[in-house]
């Protein structure tokens, strides 16, 4: 530890949320700084890149007032940290870890570095148990395990707030198990951040939660700590004090664009709509610091939100993160606007961790091969759908005419369940109750002894 | 060769600049920092050098010195390699994990292949003459892999070993040895040990390269008989997410017919990887009775893993696996996934500002690829004995928004000889593996052909055929039923609508979680598609007599030729057999 510390009141360029520090030859890559301004107003900032004799330092709450002639920083001699402790649990922090709720800050028991450090792929253990979160879409067809990455697709206007809320109230891990939450929200609206607020209370969840919150008007370059720094809280409560923490994020939508914005004011290549080239692997560092680590007793299960723009599941957010998250669940417009609640639009979604969490002994043994005949059934009777819409009912086989009904009944009942919680058995008893408006000889994806069982139709 | 010593200028995520490296050689190694971050030169101006750094920058500060001893990057080669799994630059991770726990710190180095001693059985004596590519013994590696030691090639690149070692022998060892100890000392005083390093960017040389004559064997239907790889070929799997490519690659990773599996897990889920390492020493690989693991090397840089190493992970699975092709043995190399090595080059190439191509890709991303993928190939061993080895490439790509027409999928496109695309529709009816057969294509089909008429059977060739066929036609059908309905089409067309589809739900679809279906034997394949065929033959004659197309779709013989998959292997051809009977 030195004593020695470095100022320089040397800030040559100011661009967007950038400041250009010459001679700055002490600071290192990622280390904090304090952006003094002639005010006396203190804010941080962060080294992004080191060139010959320049700095480029990004400050979290925005550059106005700052100035070339009396603005100085202040070399912290330290990366991005916050403080952990148990303490956390039942607090709300505003986007960068500071305490947001009036009352004095933890003691904390680690400062840990924000950024934290990829898990050796040796290290961890593989995800096995199955979380029921009271969804039939979810528990059904796109089972969420512990340690998995599995984000929710929304689009404007549809409630995947609502979902990520009765996902907090309703998730059971086998009892006697620490559980907590971690929430890390990017760029919301005060009305998002009451209904989260409320939500926890009313759940009873809130003094297991730990909140970070960045608000619609709070500065865009803290966006890009928020997630980091609950993911370093959950990473905590998960691997130290033997939590299972479920760590949702929103709107990672925001977060991107804070990114773009950081990208464009450095003035890189921009890689597609303008996003970085890097960002996926910047949303790597994020979404895959979910998991398990072998000897530990905690995990991380991440939910992240985000909004596609214009409902486009191939926009570069939405696809970066499918590519890296372990699935997605997918909200469809047209199934909101019929008053289904939740509006989970089954055929894109996926969960990839599925298998680990369900067959005998977790859930059913017949689980997987029910889910993909819910599944083929789902999309041959959207097809027939289609096809009645062109050449009328009447062109139709009696065959076509009992998959119509399957997916009438299918959206109307398995989907929309509103708010009811139901157990697994629930689920998979309605899976068979809807496969039985076929004939048993349609369901060849189910194996024959499991048909002749539990077939009703 | 001497040490050259610089200090960092700058530093820009995972580049370094570096000034005063004066005689700094091209792609050699450089050492940044005071923890010794391993980086690579990838560009020189003057007396200051560009590094693509390993490991992460965070924290590195300008002036700090950066040495480079003018070594390429290299990988060691040699007993231990098998069940291993390594970093993007060659680390052992278990040991990691052990020295440094469950976080990959960095500045951590390690000693590579060095922590075991093994067993040596001498191949040669005192005054046998070796030259390049030779077996001077072997190292029982395990119960499956007997590793041949072979005399180091010679490599341009490598100041170790210009000219290859060549000689009398004048001393053999046996017994337990270490990996950097002298097994075969020649007359002139070289000395070969158990492991020998090379530089991973310059392919391992060979006598020949030999034409692909033979198939790659996966068990899966829809690779095996439509779509067939050449033993010592390349095929590439793209398809948007949640298509399937990682499930593709690790069935054929369990499955396939190959001595050795490498594989790279290229910038994809630590999940994924660790489903690979708990699932393969538990699996039993069926033609050997032993666990996959053995088998099999991982060279894992997940996508949080610094970036730079991405970029080198697949050219050291490409060296591990011609290594083992030295051997004579046949290699797949799995690369899951080459788009995300693509974006490691163009994150390096943005940071070096150099000029962009399309999409941002650096120009030279085709030829990048180009090279990669060469490195595939059936080929004659260097050395006396003739031994012939293989390199089957099989490579993920993944477009973003699963539009094929992006850069990489184009690059990959130009060189590989089988396009097995996935597509997204299939895989939301939960059709897998989702390969699109109207756009998937194999360049070795018409070679392999002389193979399956000799090895399978005399109308193999002609049953695909028909098979390709009938789907081209059902295909047709479905978009007249889109206007005019079903009701409306003659029975003959019905027919072939519903043989399309039991083409696609039975022969095509194939799960792997169905233990009597996930490995297919070429037999099964065969008489599955014989038994279409002929029911699709015999529906058409009842047909032509009057009978009612439903009555022949709601024969028991039809429910029976729908759970087909559910047959055994070993059992399939008497089964086949009888239902063949009970459709006469």
């Amino acid at each position: 530890m030195t004593l020695l510390t470095y100022e320089y009141q040397s800030i040559t360029g100011i661009s967007g949320p950038l400041i250009f520090v010459e001679g700055a030859a002490a600071g290192s890559l990622g280390e904090m700084v304090e952006v003094c301004l002639s005010t006396g107003e203190k804010r941080k900032g962060q080294i992004l890149q080191m060139m010959e004799g320049l700095a480029v330092v990004q400050v979290l709450e925005g550059t106005s007032g700052i100035d070339t002639v009396s603005s100085k920083i202040i070399l912290k001699g330290e990366t991005a940290k916050i403080g952990v402790s148990l303490d956390m649990l039942g607090r709300f922090f505003n986007g960068h870890g500071e305490p947001a709720d009036g009352i004095s800050p933890i003691i904390p028991a680690a400062r840990l570095e924000i950024n934290g450090l990829p898990i050796n792929p040796a290290a961890r253990d593989k995800p096995a148990h199955f979380i029921q979160t009271g969804i039939s879409t979810i528990d059904g067809l796109n089972t969420l395990v512990r340690g998995q990455k599995l984000p929710i697709f929304s689009g404007a206007g549809l409630p995947a707030n609502e979902i990520a809320a009765q996902i907090v109230r309703q998730a059971k891990v086998a009892g006697g198990e620490k559980f907590s939450i971690v929430f890390g929200a990017m760029g919301i609206t005060s009305r998002e951040a009451f209904f989260f607020k409320n939500a926890f209370e009313e759940s009873g969840a809130v003094e297991r939660t730990v909140a970070f919150i960045n608000m619609a008007e709070d500065p865009a370059i803290e966006r890009l700590f928020t997630p980091r720094c609950a993911l370093t809280a959950a990473e905590y409560l998960a691997f130290e004090k033997g939590h299972h923490v479920l760590v949702i994020l929103t709107d990672m939508t925001s977060y991107c664009e804070a990114l773009r914005e950081i990208g464009s004011a450095r003035e890189e290549i921009p890689g597609r709509r303008g996003y970085p080239g890097y960002m996926y692997t910047d949303l790597a560092t994020i979404y895959e610091r979910a998991g398990r680590i072998k000897g530990k007793e905690g995990s991380v299960t991440l939910i992240p939100i985000l909004t596609m723009p214009d409902d486009d599941i191939t926009h570069p957010i939405a696809d970066l993160s499918g590519y890296i998250t372990e699935g997605q669940i997918v909200l469809s417009r047209p199934l909101f606007r019929k008053g289904i609640y939740p509006p989970v639009d089954v055929l894109p979604s996926l969960s990839r961790l599925m298998n680990l969490g369900i067959g005998r002994e977790k859930t059913r043994d017949y689980h997987r091969g029910a889910a993909d005949q819910l599944y083929s059934a789902y999309a041959k009777s959207r097809d027939t759908r289609r096809l009645s819409a062109i050449i009328g009912e009447e062109g139709l086989t009696d065959m076509d005419k009992r998959y119509l009904k399957f997916a009438d009944e299918f959206e109307k009942i398995f989907v929309g369940q509103g708010d009811a919680d139901r157990s697994i058995d629930e689920t998979l008893k309605l899976g068979w109750k809807i496969l039985s408006i076929l004939p048993s000889t349609e369901l060849i994806r189910i194996r024959e002894e499991f048909v002749e069982k539990y077939y009703t139709g | 060769m001497q040490t050259i010593k610089g200090a960092i200028s700058g530093v820009s995520g995972s580049t370094v600049t570096v000034k005063g490296m004066d005689g700094a050689r091209m792609h050699t190694v450089a050492f940044v920092g005071k923890d010794g971050l391993l980086g690579e030169i990838v560009r020189i101006h003057g007396e200051q050098v560009v590094l693509q750094v390993y490991e992460d920058t965070t924290g590195l500060s300008i002036g700090k010195e950066v040495v480079s001893c003018g070594k390429p990057l290299t990988v060691r080669l040699g007993p231990g390699l098998l069940s291993g799994v390594f970093d993007g630059i060659q680390r052992p991770l278990e040991a990691l994990r052990l020295k440094s726990g469950a976080f990959i710190k960095k500045g951590v180095s390690l000693d590579v292949l060095l922590d075991k001693k093994w067993e040596f059985i001498p191949r040669v004596k005192k005054g046998d003459a070796v030259e390049p590519g030779d077996v001077v013994g072997i190292v029982r590696e395990n119960q499956i892999i007997e590793h041949k030691i072979i005399v180091p090639p010679p490599s341009v690149s490598s100041p170790l070993n210009k000219g290859g070692i060549r000689g009398v022998v004048k001393e053999v060892r046996k017994g337990v040895i270490a990996g950097d100890e002298p097994v075969v000392i020649l007359e002139d005083g070289s000395a070969i040990s158990l492991y020998q390093e090379w530089p991973v960017r310059q392919p391992r040389p060979f006598k020949e390269r030999l034409s692909p004559n033979a198939p790659f064997l996966t068990g899966q239907r829809i690779f095996d008989v439509l779509f067939p790889v050449a033993e010592g070929g390349t095929a590439i799997v793209p398809g948007g997410f949640g298509t399937g490519k990682t499930i593709v690659e690790q069935t054929l990773a369990r499955y396939a017919k190959s001595d050795i599996i490498v594989y790279v897990g290229c910038g994809e889920r630590g999940n994924e990887m660790t489903e690979i390492l708990t699932d393969f020493p538990k699996l039993i690989d069926p033609s050997t009775g032993l666990p996959l693991i053995l088998r099999t090397v991982l060279i894992v840089n997940t996508s949080n893993m610094p970036v730079a190493a991405r970029e080198a992970s697949i050219f050291i699975g490409a060296t591990v696996a011609e290594y083992f092709r030295d051997m004579g043995y046949s290699v797949a190399l799995m690369i899951d996934s080459i788009s995300r090595w693509a974006e490691a080059l163009r994150e390096i190439s943005s940071r070096m500002e150099e000029m962009p191509g399309e999409e941002g890709y650096p120009p030279y991303l085709a030829t990048r690829l180009g090279n990669f993928y060469e490195r595939a190939g059936k080929v004659k061993c260097l050395g006396n004995n003739n031994r012939t080895g293989s390199v089957t490439i099989i490579s993920a790509v993944s477009p973003p928004g699963g539009d094929f027409s992006e850069p990489v999928t184009q690059a990959s496109l130009r060189v590989a000889g089988a396009l097995w695309a996935l597509d997204t529709d299939l895989a939301y009816r939960r059709h897998f593996p989702a390969v699109d057969w109207n756009k998937s294509f194999s360049l070795y089909y018409n070679s392999l052909k002389d193979w399956f008429l000799k090895e399978v059977a005399e109308d193999a060739v002609l049953l695909r055929d028909c098979i390709m066929k009938m789907l081209e036609r059902e295909g047709e059908l479905k978009e007249i039923v889109q206007v005019i309905g079903l009701e409306a089409l003659q029975d003959v067309d019905r027919l072939t609508m519903e043989l399309g589809r039991i083409v696609k739900e039975v022969f095509l679809r194939q799960s792997v979680f169905n233990e009597a279906d996930a490995f297919c034997t070429m037999e099964k394949q065969y008489w599955m598609m014989k038994c279409i065929i002929q029911f699709y033959n015999k529906a058409k004659d009842a047909i032509g007599k009057g009978v009612y197309l439903e009555k022949i779709l709601a024969s028991p013989v039809a429910t029976r030729l729908m759970r087909m998959q559910d047959i055994p292997s070993n059992v399939f051809k008497q089964r086949a057999r009888e239902i063949m009977r009970e459709m006469e």
